[in-house]
């Protein structure tokens, strides 16, 4: 009968510290919310920026050229249905050149995100979205490869053709 | 040198800051884009993966790139446990490789005329090589998905690659093969590797990922991501900011 005392003791004893254990591991999440606090600073930036818009930095080069040769003018391409809104592009030809593609039209709306909470990427870092001034030589982006974008820059381009 | 054109429906940038640098020297690279869509794009019926799509071809009969590109497509799904996929219900496509792929072999033939500094740009995907003209690392803006207009974050590189995958505008472009529907829940995720040939294939298979995609590019060796959320949040890998100057 002690035996199984000690048996249930010792079961028991291990349960508690398995218990212990896991109550230890569900306190993880507090290193996400020190991180969160350390997200703050970047937070706290963006009520004081100011978006100051860059332009489009590719543009500000010298014309560019293109290898087809186009009559000179300004086109407007078609608008074309992007799912989160509409796109659409101009074309500047300048020298038979294409010199410049501008956006007209582009998805803009401000979607509430479900995004999951910051506690549940506690190891990375964050910051908020902040327009930066600063010029650069090349831009990195997804959106020049929509096929709103294609079909309203080859509208455009259609219409420069000679 | 710097030459713009629009090849596969997208805009093409070339710039060699090496003075020896000719016109015809980017026309090559041009002309070899051309042939790249002639081969790959699903959107032209002659295209060899056209052909394909429509069983005219056997696997066997495959040229030679074609097979290299089935290859690598198929080493990119193991890598990514299946977030890479390139025939998507039913149809074969493999825009999701072929981009990044076309970059790198353009910046490769600039490479080997003895060119050193120099970028090959395809729709916002970047292999870039040296320096700028002030001598300095490559300033690479990375754009803002909720606005054209803006960069949102400058990145300086030097003999990498820097691919950007997103929804934002695109619509539904990018898909989760592993639940077969859109990917979208992130706005865009950029990433910097040493080529852009694997910067764009991990980016692709980031987004699908969805959140977890930061997490899949922090475990990569050489491989730094910056993705952005929907809620506008930037979420970053654990050495990205060595390619952040302030």
């Amino acid at each position: 009968m002690k035996k199984y005392l000690q048996i249930t003791l010792i079961l028991g004893a291990f349960g508690l510290l398995v218990i212990f254990r896991q109550l230890r591991g569900s306190e993880t999440p507090v290193i996400g919310k020190q991180n969160q606090n350390s997200f703050g600073v970047g937070q706290t930036q963006t009520q004081t920026q100011t978006t100051t818009p860059t332009g489009s930095p590719q543009n500000q080069n010298q014309p560019q050229t293109s290898a087809m040769a186009y009559k000179d003018g300004t086109y407007t391409g078609s608008v074309e249905d992007a799912f989160y809104g509409n796109v659409q592009v101009q074309v500047i030809v300048s020298g038979g050149k294409i010199s410049d593609v501008n956006f007209l039209q582009y998805p803009n709306d401000n979607q509430t995100s479900q995004f999951v909470n910051s506690q549940a990427m506690p190891l990375l870092k964050q910051e908020a979205l902040q327009a930066q001034s600063s010029q650069v030589d090349i831009v990195s982006g997804a959106s020049a490869t929509s096929q709103a974008f294609q079909a309203s820059l080859t509208n455009a381009l259609n219409q420069a053709k000679i | 040198m710097k030459k713009t054109a629009v090849i596969m429906g997208m805009p093409v940038i070339i710039e060699i800051l090496d003075k020896n640098a000719k016109e015809s020297d980017i026309d090559e690279v041009f002309s070899y884009f051309v042939s790249i869509d002639e081969k790959f794009s699903p959107y032209k019926n002659d295209s060899e993966v056209s052909k394909i799509n429509r069983k005219e071809i056997d696997e066997r009969n495959y040229s030679k790139e074609m097979k290299y590109i089935l290859k690598e497509a198929a080493r990119t799904k193991k890598e990514t446990n299946g977030y890479f996929e390139i025939n998507l219900n039913g149809k074969f496509d493999p825009s999701g490789i072929v981009k990044g792929y076309a970059i790198f072999e353009g910046a490769r033939k600039l490479k080997a005329k003895g060119f050193k500094n120099y970028y090959v740009e395809i729709a916002g995907d970047i292999q870039v090589s040296g320096t700028n003209k002030e001598d300095k690392s490559w300033k690479v803006g990375i754009r803002n998905p909720f606005n054209q207009e803006e960069i949102v974050k400058v990145v300086n590189i030097s003999d990498n690659g820097i691919a950007t995958s997103g929804n934002y505008i695109r619509g539904k472009h990018i898909f989760n093969p592993v639940s077969n529907k859109e990917a979208d829940e992130i706005a865009s995720i950029s990433v910097i590797a040493k080529n852009v040939y694997d910067a764009d294939r991990y980016a692709t298979a980031a987004f699908a990922m969805g959140e977890k995609g930061i997490y899949f590019l922090d475990k990569l060796k050489g491989v730094e991501g910056y993705m952005i959320t929907k809620d506008k949040k930037a979420v970053y890998t654990k050495n990205f900011e060595k390619f952040v100057i302030n």
